[in-house]
């Protein structure tokens, strides 16, 4: 690894200085049930090399079989990305040697992407909205895993002998690639990590992919230059690879605008280069220099044919888009009158889709973000649980919220009976019937506890026979206490005065 | 039982179907005789007796059992070491898969398995498929059986030869520039190589992806017609095979066996003969016109201007293809693996050390070849010319069969050359394909059928058709094999000198 001299420069003067351009390549794993070119399986986490084929082994002999399902799915990301979709395209072979490459090349697209040219809008925390452009969307086939056994760290370097799995080999890619991202000046590090969330979501969205950062399913390569201005030419960029955190994409282009900066102003040039995250240290370190591997002998895949799309195919899944997630966070929010930050929370606490279901479930959207960030979040925060992984439905949570406004709950109450759903007895309603938990305002039950009550604190009586209503409270609570909390409040407060004042 | 191997598949078939003789006899005597001639001419790298005679004593327990069993059920068959097959060594001739054992079939073994054929083995040829002779084979050189001393044509010269000697009736080739059509004319036998996409390459180990194809060898048009029908049509695994119905091949035999082309065209491409054709192939090619005609076929003249340009385009498409297709043998996986002699061993070095000691002199070449054709700033000056010029031939093969029904040529442009005669000179040797190779370029089908000899030895007439239209061949060329055996008094192998039986 070598060691850089160049000092870091302060992020904050280096953006003063310098304009910083993007370019972010984003690899998705999608969730088809076979791999790109082959009937193996694509389970995540099966014990090595169990998920092959001959296809998927790069056998001699074997030959690819175009998914058709992951055709479909990188139409459907080009259209959700507002691309063009080719009329025709075809695969081409990547030849480069690697362990992991079972056939050692890489089908992939090269000059004839199957989808080119769209935008995607990116909103930022503070609602800023910033246009991405999309250079294109294209198709290819993962690589199997190196492990590299005995060195530090993992890493080859050292390693006494590497591990190589290739279940992942072959499952199918799509690579989305922007066109420059200009004009973010200081926020370029939140454009970033914004574009890639946003990426996330709209492959949840779209059913394509379970888009897992921590699993691999989405991983980013991230391009950076600066340049002296706006109006100067693109300086020279620097990729840093598999980037696979949403933080991470931040703060590895926070480190390379203060690399970059401390390298322009020592007076040296950025030498163009593929680069490593260092998730641990927060930094990029130049990756192995490949000069003579960067030649990949591109060429038109010989054993696939060109695929032409049907265009009256692709119109039908223009039409079948699902909403995508930007679109409907803004209907839900003026739908529900959340403020921004109410809203914000309930989308960072992952709950969107389970308030949603409880307003349809009858729920006013207050009170179903009151349960899900309040007492749910609480709960869900204490175990260690998401909120989706909660034993109790969003039905559920609208059920309650219904007892509560038909006046047969209290807040206190209706806590217990959720506990009580939590605990696995059943729905609010069952809940109530067998703890017994629900309000009680029955006059004859009450009057009992009211007598015995004033009959226990006869100057407190005196008192408000005297006109002092202050200790009508006390009263209450001695009720309430009496009733476990179940009586109805108001009421009481009815029955007490009437008893004194009759 | 000796001259059951002298019968052609069709009348195995048939005396099989009659219940006069069984597999298990047909097969041995096949075993037979491979142990008694194949030492001197070493068509095969893999003799499989065990499993060749399980599968002839399957057949005749089903037979006596009265299952309804595939004409060809029971007839064996050898197959080229470039066709994988589950459980049995499979070298493409290279040192760099010695010793691998396929787990899984190609697609027309699966066919040829599911037809009970018995299968005798696997057959010699060029390392990976590239060579005109056979001598590229990391495991020797395979004889012709019309004078040991000469090469079987090449890259296929292993079935060739096998089929010839009469060790199989059939077997399977694949030609990429002519490796099934070029042995066959120099052994006196019958090969095709089908359309491009009609019989599938699932399984085979590919040297040219959009050029290789496999194809029968046989000793009759009849069966080599048989062995297409049993191996063609299409298959989901292979994307590039045609989902057309094959045309009816063994109709066509038959029907061009009665000897009657009236009303046919043929082609005479200009460009295919002349100048660098050796005599006596000129003067069989000529009388076998006259057969044709008499046979009733009409004969044109055709020009094809770009063939001249078909071989330059070729040698830098087929290596361009192989360079990427032969990167997997790495040594990571499977087959050879070689550690570096001295310093530290990384993948990198384990792949340069496998790939230095496991290949050939022209392996290496043609990977080479390729690496730099494909190479960024000559892509565009070598592939994407050589690619014009492929569509530039299948233009004149459009126009040309406009004006004739079916294009006629000499196979090869000489007879067999000896061993190790042109095995220093590339060019001389790349030379002899230059009659077979525009088919590949095109993707349309020929066959070559042996139609005399020259000094003794067999001369091939090619014949090529339109894409998918694999049925002309076979009229046609079972109409010259009809004529000539007539004038022959029997198959042209029945001149062969007999091979001396060793034991």
């Amino acid at each position: 690894m070598t060691t850089e001299a160049t000092p870091l420069v302060d992020y904050d003067d280096a953006v003063r200085r310098y304009d910083p351009v993007l370019g972010i390549e984003v690899h998705v794993e999608l969730g088809t049930a076979s791999k790109m070119f082959d009937g193996a399986p694509t389970e995540f986490g099966a014990p090595p090399n169990t998920q092959t084929t001959p296809v998927s082994l790069g056998l001699p002999g074997s030959l690819p079989v175009v998914n058709e399902k992951a055709v479909e799915w990188a139409v459907l990301i080009g259209l959700a990305l507002n691309c063009e979709i080719a009329e025709s395209c075809r695969f081409a072979r990547k030849n480069y040697f690697y362990p992991d490459l079972p056939k050692a090349y890489q089908i992939s697209q090269y000059d004839e992407p199957i989808a080119h040219d769209g935008w995607v809008d990116v909103e930022l925390e503070d609602g800023t909205t910033v246009r991405v452009e999309i250079e294109r969307a294209h198709m290819e086939e993962d690589a199997g895993k190196n492990t590299h056994v005995g060195g530090a760290a993992g890493r080859i370097h050292g390693a006494e002998y590497s591990l190589v799995d290739y279940n992942r080999a072959g499952v199918p890619l799509v690579e989305i690639v922007t066109k420059p991202i200009t004009g973010v000046g200081a926020r370029a590090p939140e454009v970033a990590r914004a574009y890639v969330q946003t990426l996330r979501d709209m492959f949840r969205a779209l059913g394509v992919s379970e888009a897992r950062m921590e699993r691999g399913n989405v991983r980013a390569d991230v391009n950076v230059s600066l340049r002296p201005s706006p109006d100067a030419p693109l300086g020279t960029r620097t990729e840093t690879k598999n980037v696979n955190s949403f933080r991470s994409v931040e703060r590895a282009v926070r480190f390379e605008i203060s690399r970059q900066a401390g390298v322009l102003d020592s007076g040296a040039a950025v030498v163009q280069e593929t680069r490593h995250w260092h998730e641990d240290t927060g930094i990029t370190t130049p990756g192995r220099v490949k000069s003579d591997a960067e030649d990949y002998r591109y060429f038109p895949e010989p054993d696939l044919v060109p695929i032409v799309p049907d265009r009256a195919w692709v119109e039908g899944l223009r039409a079948s888009l699902p909403e995508m997630p930007a679109a409907r966070r803004r209907r839900l929010q003026a739908a529900w009158g959340y403020s921004d930050a109410e809203m914000r929370d309930v989308v960072n606490a992952g709950a969107l889709d389970l308030v949603e279901a409880t307003v349809a479930a009858g729920a006013s959207p207050a009170a179903a973000r009151k349960w899900w960030m309040g007492e749910l979040a609480r709960t869900a925060n204490e175990q260690g649980a998401s909120l989706e992984e909660l034993p109790v439905t969003p039905a559920q949570v609208a059920e309650l919220q219904g007892l509560v406004d038909a006046g047969r709950l209290n807040d206190k109450l209706a806590r217990q009976v959720l506990a009580g759903v939590l605990a696995g007895e059943g729905s609010p309603q069952e809940v109530v019937a067998a703890r017994g938990l629900e309000i009680v305002s029955d006059d004859g039950a009450l009057l009992a506890a009211v007598d015995e009550a004033l009959a226990a604190q006869p100057d407190v009586v005196e008192k408000i026979r005297g006109g002092n209503l202050g200790p009508v409270g006390a009263i209450i609570g001695a009720v309430m206490k009496a009733t476990r909390g179940q009586a109805d409040a108001a009421r009481v407060r009815e029955l007490v005065l009437e008893r004194v004042k009759g | 039982m000796g001259d059951l191997t002298r019968l052609s598949a069709a009348a195995l078939a048939e005396r099989l179907a009659a219940g006069d003789v069984s597999s298990v006899e047909v097969t041995r005597a096949h075993l037979d005789r491979i142990a008694a001639v194949d030492p001197a001419v070493h068509a095969f790298l893999h003799v499989d007796a065990e499993g060749a005679l399980a599968t002839a004593a399957d057949v005749d327990a089903r037979r006596a059992a009265g299952e309804d069993l595939h004409p060809l059920a029971g007839v064996p068959i050898a197959i080229k070491d470039v066709v994988v097959t589950r459980g049995m060594p499979t070298t493409a001739g290279s040192r760099i898969l010695e010793g691998w054992v396929p787990p899984y079939d190609a697609t027309l073994v699966e066919r040829i398995r599911a037809a009970r054929l018995p299968i005798l083995g696997k057959t010699n040829m060029d390392e990976f498929a590239m060579g005109s002779s056979t001598e590229h084979s990391a495991f020797g050189d395979t004889h012709n059986p019309w004078d040991l001393d000469r090469i079987p044509g090449g890259s296929g010269g292993g079935s060739a030869a096998a089929v010839a000697a009469y060790e199989a009736p059939l077997a399977i080739g694949t030609d990429t520039g002519g490796s099934i059509r070029q042995p066959a004319a120099v052994t006196g036998t019958v090969g095709v190589k089908p359309t491009y996409g009609g019989v599938s390459r699932y399984g085979l180990i590919a040297m040219a992806s959009s050029l290789d194809q496999a194809g029968p060898v046989s000793r009759t048009v009849l069966d080599a017609a048989l062995l297409h029908a049993l191996v063609g049509g299409h298959d989901p695994r292979d994307s590039t095979s045609l989902p057309d119905p094959l045309p009816d091949v063994v109709g066509a035999a038959r029907r061009g066996a009665t000897g009657d082309l009236t009303g046919v065209r043929l082609g005479v491409v200009r460009e295919l003969g002349g100048e660098g054709y050796q005599q006596g192939v000129r003067r069989r090619f000529e009388e076998s016109l006259e057969v044709l005609q008499a046979a009733g076929a009409e004969v044109v003249e055709v020009s094809c201007p770009h063939f001249e340009y078909a071989l330059a385009a070729y040698y830098l498409i087929m290596p361009s293809e192989a360079s990427s297709n032969l990167a997997r043998f790495d040594g990571m996986r499977y087959g050879l693996r070689v550690e570096p002699a001295d310093g530290p061993v990384t993948a990198e070095r384990v792949m340069a050390a496998t790939r230095g000691a496991g290949f050939g002199d022209e392996v290496k070449r043609r990977v080479i070849l390729g690496t730099y054709a494909l190479s960024a700033g000559y892509y565009d000056a070598y592939y994407g010319s050589a690619q014009k010029v492929r569509t530039l031939v299948q233009r004149d093969f459009a126009a040309a069969f406009e004006q004739a029904d079916v294009l006629v040529s000499p196979t090869a442009p000489t007879t067999a050359f000896r061993l190790g005669e042109k095995l220093d000179d590339p060019m001389a040797m790349y030379l002899n394909d230059v009659a077979t190779i525009p088919a590949n370029l095109a993707g349309v089908p020929g066959i070559s059928v042996p139609n005399g000899l020259d000094e003794g030895l067999p001369v091939g007439f090619q014949v090529l058709a339109p894409a998918k239209a694999d049925d002309r061949l076979y009229r046609v060329a079972a109409a010259l094999e009809a004529r000539l055996e007539e004038r022959w008094g029997g198959p042209l192998l029945a001149q062969a000198p007999e091979l001396e039986v060793t034991r």
